[in-house]
């Protein structure tokens, strides 16, 4: 026999993969030309791509950021360009504390702009659960704060409305440990109803004049921009939750009369545009009220657009409560939990659980809501940009107004979306 | 021995309406009644001195009175002689015009987008998420605004259009004018005999039905299917266009022409329409979209394996296995959404379009004083038409539910 051998003695060395199998070649195969219409779609997509990009990225790449007027803005890009799409930043730069806050006095940013700080202090420890619960107080103490921090004035005003909540819970601690938990809510609802009704205006009248401690007062109307969208979305998120739980709870009831109050309050509100509420809040209200009532307008905004979240609020979370398993309800009753105790412990985490996203998605409708309130006169950033136009200096700007103040929005929104994402995750106990 | 007490025998005392279960809700139950009618009527009293106050009265005979204003967008017969009843129903057609166009672009707009953006092409799909993100992220009013800038300050004038070498030129075949005073589209006119051609296209939509049962019932006793689809798309055309070449073809269309400083003929669709319309439907398709992705993935990765055991292709794997199911988990989400598309209609009053709220809360109220009145009356009739959508679209979905026993 020879010593030829049919097979290989010794191995080859390892090839390299095909030039298609590997890198973005083998990428691009399979994400964007994987069949023939996977790649027209590309085409389209790149094609949408090329157009937007064509018009937008010269507009921003030649923006002028310094100029006293549009007209001054067109004499600069002609100078230095020549006749290009351009945009005119500069109307940011110029008036961009107007669209922030409104027409509120200049030398008192400060004290909005330390609200805002302060907002992200007292939201902490409801954001993120491993932070220390003593910071829960400061949250609580905030709104009081913010009130006072805005609207200016004497101290004693936001301290006596917080007092009526003190006094409230004293009443229902005390009536409590002597007649039972019925009497005790009753009770400390309706201390603090006499105490802001009766007594409130003029203890902090009084205190007001013995010592007077206070900060320049701004009126509602200076009020505006950015800021006022920020002070109706966060009030307004932080009363519709207690407010739609309440609701829901009310609808899944079976006293009859409770939950048909709370299925027509729900149903009413969910049935109209938020714009007619608003002119109801600015032109109706003086007829529902006691004849010389008159109060504040954002305070009105900010109570209409509360129910109408609350409404939507009170769906979600039923939706939430319709989820949870009927054994959960059963348990909780064969603990001898009673109903408010088995709400707190056993049912509203899970159902609150459950309805985060739902939630997150009323609290981001609730912010964009807000600038609706230019119908009836307010100067939202939207009202603003208006305001702005009707000037000589700015007539005829439109893209870079619309491009800013949909930029603060999409910040806000797109942040409160993804941290319910986080949320969400992080809650998620179920194994998968 | 364990003792039964015996709790019927107590006497009844007044403690137990708080304490005993069995009393304690009608006692709640009672006093929020009392609690409830006490508010109302307090709010009753507080409007019937105040309206005295004023020297008004509660009535709705201002809607028979002449309104006195023009509306420049109407689809039934008003002039401003007609009264403002006939001013609000104007404006309850034009709201129910742009929500119903709208719900059908945003319904269009969403699946596509929702569909797409579960696409395996990763530029589409990163695509999908910017408009979806984009969308969702900036209030409507916003697009409003800025989608009727685009026609009323991007647009070319009509004058743009005129000359040899025009700088603007109209669009498929010189027969959609696009310009900032509105888009001139051709309008089909009806000539005689064009009734036959109606006739026979709405007979045709029979026959798709009727065919589409008996294919079904076919496909059931022999289980043999046809191509249903070509045969459908057959009937849909070929009849109506027969007939309409047999006629001498009766309906033509009327292209809009510059005349003069302004484009006349056609079908002319004001920019306010149009960019409402667009900003809904862009905004409301992008919640849809959400709804439809969200639907898809709800449905199971068995179920498309399981289908594709049995051998089904992937479009009948979409039609028969995963659409039908999917559908359950959107519509009730949809149905929702055509209500807020509805409801945000309203923010007309951002480009200037005659809706309800323009012409029942806007010119009326404002010319009448009759604040009260006019609310109310809009408020109801936007509640019973929420009513109507939601009720309408819950009779669909109890028939597309899961038939359970």
């Amino acid at each position: 026999m020879s010593d030829k051998s049919f097979v290989r003695t010794e191995m080859l060395g390892e090839q390299a993969p095909p030039l298609t199998e590997v890198g973005i070649v083998k990428w691009m195969r399979a994400n964007l030309f994987s069949s023939v219409s996977n790649s027209i779609l590309t085409l389209i997509g790149i094609y949408a791509i090329y157009y937007l990009a064509s018009h937008l990225v010269p507009w921003f790449w030649y923006s002028i950021w310094n100029a006293g007027s549009l007209s001054e803005c067109r004499e600069i890009r002609e100078a230095a360009y020549g006749d290009v799409p351009s945009a005119c930043f500069a109307v940011i730069t110029e008036r961009w504390n107007q669209l922030l806050f409104g027409f509120y006095p200049q030398h008192l940013y400060w004290r909005p702009v330390l609200a805002f700080v302060l907002l992200f202090v007292a939201l902490a420890p409801v954001l993120f659960n491993n932070l220390p619960r003593k910071m829960f107080i400061f949250s609580a103490i905030y709104p009081f704060l913010l009130v006072w921090l805005i609207w200016g004035g004497t101290i004693w005003g936001p301290m006596a409305v917080a007092a009526g909540f003190v006094v409230g819970w004293y009443a229902a601690k005390i009536l409590g440990d002597r007649f039972g938990a019925i009497a005790a809510v009753g009770g400390g609802i309706l201390a603090a109803i006499i105490w802001w009704m009766f007594l409130a205006g003029p203890i902090a009248g009084g205190l007001s004049s013995v010592l007077p401690i206070g900060i320049e007062a701004v009126t509602s109307k200076d009020l505006g921009g950015f800021m006022l969208s920020v002070i109706i979305g966060v009030t307004g998120i932080a009363l519709s939750l207690p407010i739609g739980i309440l609701l829901a709870l009310g609808r899944q009831s079976n006293l009859f009369f409770i939950k048909s109050i709370c299925v027509g309050f729900i149903e009413f509100i969910r049935g109209v545009p938020l714009i007619t509420l608003l002119f109801t809040a600015s032109l109706l209200l003086n007829y529902f009220l006691p004849p010389g009532t008159n109060f504040d307008i954002v305070l009105r905004v900010i109570i209409m657009v509360t129910l109408f979240a609350a409404a939507y609020m009170a769906e979600v979370i039923r939706g939430g409560l319709a989820a949870l398993p009927r054994g959960q309800y059963e348990a909780a009753d064969a603990l001898g939990l009673d109903y408010w105790k088995a709400q707190q412990l056993i049912i509203m985490p899970q159902a609150l659980k459950i309805s985060i996203p739902g939630i997150v998605n009323t609290f981001i409708g609730l912010f964009k809501d807000t600038v609706l309130v230019v119908f009836i006169g307010l100067l939202d950033p939207l009202g603003l940009t208006g305001a702005i136009r009707a000037t000589t200096e700015w007539n005829g700007i439109y893209w870079e107004l619309f491009v800013f103040v949909g930029f603060l929005f999409f910040i806000c929104c797109f942040s409160m979306s993804r941290y319910s994402m986080y949320l969400e995750q992080k809650l998620r106990t179920d194994h998968r | 021995m364990s003792v039964i007490s015996d709790e019927t025998g107590k006497p009844f005392n007044l403690s137990m309406l708080v304490y005993d279960t069995r009393y304690r809700s009608i006692t709640i139950q009672t006093f929020a009644f009392i609690l409830f009618m006490a508010v109302l009527a307090w709010l009753v009293m507080n409007t019937y001195f105040n309206l005295q106050a004023l020297g008004k009265d509660f009535n709705f005979g201002f809607l028979g009175a002449r309104a006195g204003y023009d509306i420049n967008q109407r689809l039934i017969e008003y002039t401003n002689d007609s009264s403002h009843l006939r001013a609000t129903f104007v404006g309850l057609l034009n709201t129910l015009l742009v929500a119903f166009l709208g719900c059908i672009l945003a319904t269009i707009i969403g699946v596509i987008a929702g569909v797409l953006r579960l696409s395996n092409n990763w530029l589409v799909a990163k695509l999908m998420t910017v408009y979806v993100e984009g969308f969702r992220n900036v209030p409507l009013l916003l697009w409003i605004a800025a989608i009727f800038a685009v026609f009323t300050e991007a647009m070319p004038q009509p004058r743009a259009f005129r000359g040899d070498n025009p700088a603007a030129n109209m669009l498929l075949g010189d027969s959609v004018a696009i310009t900032n005073r509105g888009t001139y589209i051709p309008a089909p006119t009806w000539g005689d005999g064009s009734m036959f051609v109606v006739i026979v296209f709405l007979l045709s939509m029979v026959g798709i039905w009727v065919f589409g049962r008996w294919a079904k019932k076919r496909q059931d006793a022999t289980g043999e299917i046809l191509p249903t689809f070509w045969i459908k798309l057959g009937i849909f055309f070929l009849p109506a266009l027969l007939v309409f070449f047999i006629l001498g073809r009766p309906i033509g269309l009327d292209y809009p022409e510059l005349k003069g400083f302004n484009f006349s003929g056609g079908i002319h669709m004001r920019n306010s329409l149009l960019a409402l319309w667009l900003a809904l439907s862009l905004y409301t398709g992008a919640f849809i979209a959400e709804n439809v992705r969200g639907g898809i993935l709800a449905i199971s990765k068995g179920q498309t394996e399981a289908a594709n055991a049995l051998g089904l292709r992937s479009g009948r794997t979409m039609s028969l296995v995963i659409l039908p199911q999917a559908l359950r988990v959107i519509i009730p989400p949809l149905i929702s959404q055509y209500l807020n598309l509805t409801k945000n209609s309203s923010l007309a009053i951002a480009v200037g379009y005659m809706d309800l709220r323009a012409t029942l809360g806007g010119i009326t109220l404002n010319q009448t004083g009759r604040e009260l009145e006019a609310m109310l009356l809009m408020m109801v009739i936007y509640l019973v038409l929420s009513l109507l959508i939601s009720g309408a679209m819950n009779i669909y979905n109890s028939s597309v539910k899961l038939k359970e026993r």
